[in-house]
């Protein structure tokens, strides 16, 4: 068989083809416990189960956002997680027509003989766990191979590793009814120019698809989750990522005229969610302000998919703020 | 300057060829001269394995192999080194672990000895437990192998034995590990560390073997509990269509992937890539298979910058499948040879064969033919085996305390001939054990 053609085959297409739907995107709320940890005390909130649940509640329950999006991103104790007064996040998403995603991997590892670069693991009893996760709602995955830039860098047995990690990945949540999103993170660390950036990532790119079909996937059934193409973070000044930067890019691409046979739309987490952060700084007085922020930027990128952004989001404080974390790790 | 002392005697020329690097290196040591009849117990410490100088100690760190290249890295660029170099000690392939893993690679490559496979694991010692009437329960198995592990004059055959994590903590009815009784006979600890095959989406039943998640931790415990080498077990077979390039390079991939963090972590890799015999495929089917999944898996080796004198490979010998016509041992050999020499690199020091399904007396004699064969073999030839070495010992045993000492001799002279097969002298006169001409095959095995 050429590609995956088994039982869930259909649910697949149109699950993936429902979460690029015009007008949605993605939000990335799959910051593991240790990760929201810094985002939380970076506001001075603990880092508490309680709290971390709030977070995700104020979010998942702001009034007209759920139609901007077509799936959230969760970190496994999420899934299982309710509102405040017992509703399963999970039915939330459910009634706003919100797909629930998980992250699966288990992390980065390094590569022995190269110079810090990584690869993912995460496999083992994959398929086992992608079954418990269908089981409990999740109808799309997430997956983070990591590379970057440097001298000799990314080398060819990064983008090998990383290109067949994210192609078992794939296969196998598709023999479980999950979505695959592949992700091939190249981080924008350095100081290389537009044009470095844009051959690696076709480096990459092609890498990834040549493995994905050496693996049977089928890709009408999965989405990519790639880097924007941009000049290296410390190169010669263009703007700085940041949550209207994001989305101004976004707009950009959705406006170009061009063979685009792909809608191209948002998973964003900090993109979305910084400067709803800064406005709850953790207090119940300041949910509905925290809300608006979030709003916000959903409308706002919401927008971008259809190439209709004119950039007068209400700029919530930290909206231009940048974003950019060194060696980011989630 | 980390102290420098040196072990040697004189006048071998090995011990001259350091103490000229050292001085010409400009390098301050302190010599001490072994006698032979009484081996200081500092050199004993330093070098338990081999106990031969010279031997270096750097900063309280021995070095027994390649000093010279040792010396050379110190002195990189030219520059002289005044401390140890932290960051390569401290990089996983560092300058000492090197040394370690071919020393135990070659050591368990001593001709005249071979590994015993004791790692089957809790599912699949049941079947053999179960095939005597045996019990599936933990003092059944602690029992069995104790029976294996204690046969005396056995372990002077053996270099390592493979075990499973459950054995690997269990210890003789007398309340002594495992893994002393093992030490203390000269034998290396080793562990299974993969976690079985899952499916190939796509294939035919093909299938890739997991276990890499968290194994540079499980490999650093099993380390500190005494193991010095790890296996893995890819299966391919073969088919109309099979194996596909597919699973030719997801499992090749596995292995390299796997062997670089043993490697990192102190423990040697078995690098197994078992074709099935499963089939009615002829012997020249099975070599052209087993040379091209030899070549990717070489391939996926030096991809992953494995360090080659510090593995093993267990291939399968090359032979008609289960369903084709036997052939003789002088044609096992022959095409086993040849498809070493096209695909294995010089630098690996040893093959142990696995006996995948071969009667004892016939994986034997094979291994012995392969030995006596005039032909290059820059790598030495042994075995590997689980079955081969058991089965007419399990039968013997059938699991009744009386019948301990007949079920060691049984095994003890599998062991003997096994280790008189790597030598190439065995004589087809080992006290042939009920079972010994059994065919241990089983289709489709999993373990």
């Amino acid at each position: 068989m050429s590609c995956y053609k088994g039982k869930y085959a259909d649910e697949l297409i149109a699950n993936a083809s429902y979460i690029g739907t015009p007008g949605r995107g993605i939000l990335a709320a799959d910051e593991s416990t240790g990760t929201i940890g810094k985002r939380l005390s970076s506001i001075n909130v603990e880092n508490v189960e309680s709290n971390r649940r709030a977070l995700r509640e104020l979010l998942f329950c702001t009034p007209g956002a759920l139609q901007y999006l077509s799936g959230v991103i969760l970190f496994e104790e999420t899934l299982y997680q309710k509102t405040a007064s017992g509703k399963p996040f999970v039915e939330v998403m459910k009634e706003g027509g919100v797909l629930p995603g998980i992250k699966v991997d288990k992390g980065t590892v390094e590569l022995a003989g190269t110079d810090g670069e990584t690869t993912t693991q995460g496999l083992d009893g994959l398929a086992q766990r992608c079954q418990q996760y269908y089981a409990a709602g999740a109808r799309f995955a997430k997956w983070r191979a990591v590379l970057k830039i440097g001298p000799n860098e990314p080398s060819q047995l990064a983008i090998n590793e990383n290109a067949n990690g994210l192609a078992r990945y794939a296969i196998i949540c598709q023999e479980n009814g999950l979505v695959p999103i592949v992700e091939p993170e190249i981080l924008v660390d350095g100081s290389h120019d537009i044009d470095r950036c844009a051959d690696v990532t076709e480096r990459v790119l092609a890498a990834c698809y040549k493995a994905l079909n050496d693996h049977k996937v089928l890709l009408k059934g999965t989405l990519l989750k790639p880097n924007m193409v941009t000049p290296g973070s410390d190169a010669k000044k263009v703007a700085p990522e940041n949550e209207e930067q994001a989305t101004i890019n976004l707009n950009a691409m959705n406006q170009l005229k061009g063979k685009k046979p792909w809608s191209l739309s948002f998973s964003f987490g900090r993109a979305l969610q910084q400067s709803t952060l800064k406005a709850w700084s953790g207090k119940v007085e300041n949910v509905e302000k925290a809300q608006a922020a979030f709003l916000a930027r959903c409308k706002a990128n919401s927008e971008a998919t259809l190439g209709t952004y004119k950039g007068d989001a209400a700029v919530g404080d930290g909206a231009s703020e940048g974003l950019h974390v060194k060696d980011y790790k989630y | 300057m980390e102290e420098v002392t040196l072990f040697g005697r004189e006048p071998s020329p090995f011990t001259y060829r350091v103490i000229w690097a050292l001085k010409l290196k400009g390098i301050d040591y302190t010599y001490t001269n072994e006698d032979f009849t009484n081996k200081s117990a500092l050199l004993l410490k330093y070098n338990p394995v081999y106990q031969k100088v010279p031997v270096l100690v750097h900063g309280g760190k021995a070095i027994a192999e390649s000093l010279l290249l040792y010396l050379n890295t110190l002195m990189r660029h030219g520059r002289k080194i005044h401390h140890l170099p932290k960051d390569s000690y401290e990089r996983s392939v560092a300058d000492f672990g090197p040394n370690e893993l071919i020393a135990n690679a070659a050591y368990i490559g001593t001709p005249g000895k071979g590994i015993l496979a004791a790692d089957e694991s809790t599912g699949t010692i049941g079947k053999r437990l179960s095939s005597i009437n045996v019990e599936n329960v933990e003092s059944n198995r602690r029992a069995l192998r104790e029976l294996l592990f204690c046969t005396p004059g056995a372990l002077q055959y053996l270099s390592g034995v493979i075990l499973y994590e459950e054995t690997l903590y269990q210890k003789t009815a007398a309340g002594k590990p495992f893994v002393d009784v093992m030490k203390e006979g000269g034998v290396l600890p080793g562990i299974k560390v993969d976690k079985g095959t899952v499916e190939l989406a796509g294939t035919n039943g093909e299938t890739t073997t997991q276990g890499l998640d968290g194994l540079a931790q499980r490999c650093q415990q099993y380390y500190a509990a005494g193991v010095r080498f790890a296996k893995w077990r890819a299966v391919l077979k073969i088919g109309p269509t099979e194996p596909s390039q597919l699973a030719i390079n997801e499992n090749a991939n596995g292995l390299a992937r796997y062997a670089i963090i043993c490697q990192e972590n102190g423990l040697v890799p078995i690098v197994e890539p078992e074709i099935l015999v499963d089939g009615s495929h002829d012997i020249e089917c099975c070599a052209d298979v087993t040379e091209r999944v030899l070549a990717t898996c070489y391939k996926a080796l030096n991809d992953h910058h494995v360090l080659l004198e510090g593995t093993l490979l267990k291939p399968n010998m090359v032979t008609p499948g289960s369903d084709a016509k036997k052939v003789t041992p002088a044609m096992v050999a022959e095409y086993t040879v040849r498809a070493l020499q096209r695909t294995m690199p010089a630098a690996v020091p040893a093959v142990v064969f696995l006996s995948g399904g071969q009667s004892e007396e016939e994986a034997t004699l094979n291994l012995n033919t392969m030995n006596k064969l005039k032909a290059k073999k820059p790598w030495s030839l042994s075995f590997s085996f689980g079955r081969a070495l058991q089965q007419s010992t399990l039968k013997a045993w059938a699991g009744k305390e009386e019948n301990v000492e007949k079920a060691q001799a049984a095994f003890l002279s599998r062991c003997k001939a096994n280790s008189e097969a790597t030598l190439g002298i065995y004589k087809g006169d080992a006290a042939q054990g009920d079972g010994a001409s059994e065919s241990l095959h089983v289709k489709d095995y999993k373990y």
